[in-house]
């Protein structure tokens, strides 16, 4: 077992290297230097651009940009954003937990409802309901977020008015923050609203977000659970006579999650990719907002800065991921 | 039983949205987060309009017009070379407080050599605090103007210029002019910590601040030691929302009571809520097509105005403007003084247009070049419609154009290496002086490499009418020389212009008070919620 961490672990470091890389290389060939686009039609006069470029390092041949950004990762630095001349890492700090609160409640939604409708559909193999739910699936996997969340929006707070339209949390609540989670910190709060609200506001983008991986989930539930349901172990419990829920949940379904794990943890990085968008529809005050207004900015340490945490975090997890499943499969490990 | 518990609190969760009100609270929709909060360091208006609650200037612009008026300094002398001005300024102004700082003293002089100290002098510890680039102090050329700013007593200040310069009192009711503490700042250089100043800002301002949570909210409430007439608003929230129709739902929802830049395809929607009400102005600008007159065949006057006579600005406007803009016939815009209305805007003739052609010896046109920025601009909704558009225009008359564009900086870079033939681009003022659109846009000195101008036309007869006008303190001849410099302007016809756009500002019906102001800035002092 240690052998095997001991190799996940060594593998990171490449893949590190690449991400540092891509990451780096991609912002710099996107034409536009952040110097001329901050200063727009009121352009800048020469030498002081010269001496801004020079400030920022822009001057320097881009391998050598690399170079020294190579440096100031591997010693912590991530450097400051050109913009506000905060830390990328404050930044991403201040912004991260709201990010991961989203992320983590899309989860849940799409857990909590992808799983017992693939289950329902497995057993229920060739009904109306299978048939109805593989097709939603598929026009849930490719809903496109921008269309999706703004029509959430249309129907849900502006048509009906039950939800509100966007943001973490109603504008009249101040709530200070604390661990940077709103639902913890509105929980702590004296105003006893503010919980409601704070809940209030991530129903939508939750769902929204969720719903990609909601898709994958059911799907993949299903055709687990049906994979296993057809094996003898399940064909003995039932000539034992145990309840057929019984079934279905201890015996079926705890063989059929092992996939579903791996799918879960695999689409941790399409979730953050989609928090992006839903963030920006929603004007969730997250990383996925904070990187979409760098681009425009040509912000390239937050670029650079944000997107390598958000890939370290997309490796990490998909090394314990990869653990758990060594952990839960033993013949993986060899 | 359990289901209708489950029923009644997802109910309650949901009804919560709406609940959880203040007194007089006003919630503003705004399109972007700001740089920091020192107007000094940005040039951009959503960082402008964020710190306006905050600070105040020297001068200030009147609500509602482009005219400067008292501010921090009650009254001022010039003298008659044009090249001392002298502020008196107002006793008994409290500074805002927060948790690190307490003020001691009021307001006065010290306050004001610091904060142009800081953005002038590079030995200033505070010089280079928070990255140091004070790009509006170096456009609006305050480096070489102002010789020196010198401290008579505490109440009076006097600066000294190079050359007379009339836009000088405008450019100090602008945003990069704003008065910070002194006190706070020697404050934060003993805590160790010098860049909060821009962080956690402390004004005079009838607003301070109190959180910003990035990407979310910027929340502040009524400074009551404020000098000015008291605001109605005990507390003001800026809730940040990019997406303009997500803005317009939150106004729909009562989230928000003002909500800045709609679309303009949701107008008429807006127009027919009877919950909402919209007030609009012709904003601060101008949208133009250049002529790089330094190139053939620009550099024939009769191509120009070929061009000018061939192009249909009003089904321009009707498509890419839907109504929010009125054409264009001079470089200023009509809401500012010395704006030429006697001047005839050239006819939409493509007929005549291909006789000068002729004349210019192009019986069958010629093939250009038309450049189109990638970005909307509240001058330009869709630069590529507008180029498409122009594109057939031209072509009735023989004229080839290829669109060309660029990444924004990309294009804007080039534009001013004078590398297009035709480009579209455009301007919004600053100070609302004539001198802030003519000189950086058609003077000699934009008109290099490198330079702002994107026509690159230097006219020695226009030249000579602008520079004396922004010598002159008399206001009279400055109209009258802006008036005939305008005239040079439509015979040369080194640009098309294209249109002012309007702005619009959807509310809810019971915000009152609220003015639009002609530089496009957000202000709270005088609105209140009925």
């Amino acid at each position: 077992m240690l052998q095997f961490l001991f190799r996940r672990v060594l593998l990171v470091i490449p893949t590190f290297i690449g991400v540092t890389f891509l990451a780096f290389i991609m912002i710099h060939l996107v034409p536009g230097d952040p110097i001329e686009v901050m200063a727009g039609e009121h352009g800048i006069d020469p030498v002081q651009l010269a001496a801004l470029r020079h400030h920022y390092g822009l001057d320097l041949p881009l391998w050598l940009q690399f170079v020294h950004y190579e440096i100031n990762v591997v010693t912590g630095g991530l450097g400051r954003s050109i913009v506000t001349h905060r830390t990328v890492w404050h930044e991403f700090v201040a912004l991260f937990p709201a990010t991961l609160e989203l992320t983590f409640c899309a989860m849940l939604v799409s857990l909590c409802v992808g799983i017992p409708l693939g289950v329902i559909a497995a057993v229920k193999r060739g009904s109306a309901f299978d048939y109805g739910l593989m097709g939603l699936s598929v026009t849930g996997a490719s809903m496109p977020i921008f269309w999706w969340g703004l029509m959430m929006i249309l129907v849900f707070s502006v048509a009906l008015g039950w939800t509100p339209v966007s943001g973490r949390i109603s504008d009249m609540f101040y709530v200070k923050p604390w661990s940077g989670f709103m639902l913890i910190d509105s929980w702590f709060s004296d105003d006893k609203g503010a919980f409601l609200s704070a809940v209030s506001h991530l129903i939508l983008p939750a769902i929204v977000l969720g719903t990609y991986p909601l898709a994958i989930v059911a799907r993949m539930t299903r055709s687990a659970m049906l994979e296993v349901l057809g094996e003898d172990y399940i064909r003995t419990a039932r000539a034992k006579g145990l309840a057929s829920v019984r079934v279905v949940i201890v015996h079926a379904l705890r063989n059929a999650l092992i996939p579903v794990v791996t799918v879960v943890g695999l689409s941790v990085g399409s979730l953050l990719g989609g928090a992006i968008l839903t963030e920006t529809v929603f004007s969730w005050p997250g990383v996925g907002h904070w990187l979409v207004e760098a681009i425009q900015r040509r912000d390239y340490p937050v670029l650079q800065g944000g997107t390598l945490l958000i890939a370290s975090l997309v490796i990490v997890v998909n090394l314990c991921v990869d653990m758990t499943y060594g952990m839960l499969n033993p013949r993986i490990r060899r | 039983m359990r289901a209708s518990w489950i029923v009644a609190a997802a109910c309650a969760i949901v009804l919560s949205g709406a609940a959880g009100a203040q007194a007089k609270t006003l919630v503003y929709c705004s399109e972007g987060s700001p740089g920091n909060f020192n107007p000094m360091l940005n040039t951009d208006g959503t960082t402008f309009n964020a710190n306006l609650p905050i600070y105040n200037r020297l001068v200030e612009f009147q609500p509602g017009s482009t005219e400067v008026g008292p501010g921090l300094s009650t009254k001022w002398t010039v003298t008659p070379d044009g090249l001392t001005y002298t502020f008196f300024l107002r006793h008994g102004v409290k500074w805002q407080s927060n948790d690190k700082f307490k003020p001691t003293r009021d307001f006065n002089a010290d306050d004001v050599i610091f904060s142009f100290g800081r953005q002038a002098d590079k030995s200033n510890p505070y010089h280079s605090v928070s990255g140091g680039n004070y790009a509006y102090y170096g456009d609006m050329g305050m480096p070489t103007l102002i010789k020196s700013i010198q401290k008579i007593d505490p109440y009076t200040v006097v600066f000294t210029l190079s050359k007379p310069a009339a836009p000088f009192l405008a450019d100090m009711a602008m945003d990069f002019a704003s008065i910070q503490s002194k006190e706070y700042a020697d404050a934060l250089l003993k805590l160790g910590k010098p860049e909060l100043i821009d962080q956690e800002p402390i004004g005079t301002g009838p607003f301070e601040f109190v959180a910003y949570s990035k990407d979310s909210t910027i929340r502040y409430r009524a400074f009551p030691g404020y000098w000015g007439p008291k605001p109605k608003l005990s507390a003001l929230v800026f809730s940040i929302v990019k997406d303009p129709a997500v803005r317009l739902a939150k106004l729909r929802a009562n989230e928000c009571q003002i909500a800045i830049y709609p679309n303009p395809a949701d107008l008429p929607s807006i127009r027919a809520d009877k919950n909402l009400k919209m007030l609009s102005q012709p904003g601060l600008n101008i949208g133009y097509l250049a002529f790089n007159t330094q190139k053939k065949p620009f550099t024939d006057v009769r191509v120009r105005q070929a061009i000018n006579m061939a192009i249909d600005k009003k089904a321009i406007l009707q498509a890419i403007y839907q109504g929010a803009g009125q054409v264009a016939k001079n470089l200023i815009p009509p809401t500012m003084w010395s704006y030429d209305n006697a001047i005839k805007d050239w006819p939409y003739d493509p007929a005549k247009a291909k006789e000068l052609l002729a004349q210019a010896g192009f019986p069958n046109g010629f093939s250009t070049s038309l450049w189109a920025m990638p970005v909307s601009r509240p001058y330009n909704p869709d630069a590529r419609r507008m180029a498409e558009m122009m594109q057939a225009d031209l072509a009735k008359i023989g004229v080839k154009a290829n669109i060309v564009s660029y990444e924004w900086g990309e294009y804007l870079k080039r534009v001013r290496n004078g590398e297009h033939d035709m480009a579209l681009l455009g301007w919004t003022g600053d100070n609302g002086d004539p001198d802030n659109f003519f000189v950086p846009l058609a003077g000699c000195d934009a008109a290099r490499l490198g330079g702002g101008s994107a026509s690159k036309w230097c006219n020695k007869d226009f030249e000579s009418l602008v520079q004396k006008a922004a010598a002159s303190s008399d206001h009279a001849e400055r109209v009258k020389l802006y008036e005939q410099a305008q005239v040079v302007m439509h015979e040369q016809a080194p640009f098309v212009f294209v249109a002012h756009s309007v702005v619009f500002m959807p509310m809810r019906k019971n915000v009152e008070g609220y003015q639009m102001s002609p530089f496009g800035r957000v202000q709270f002092d005088h609105v209140d919620l009925k």
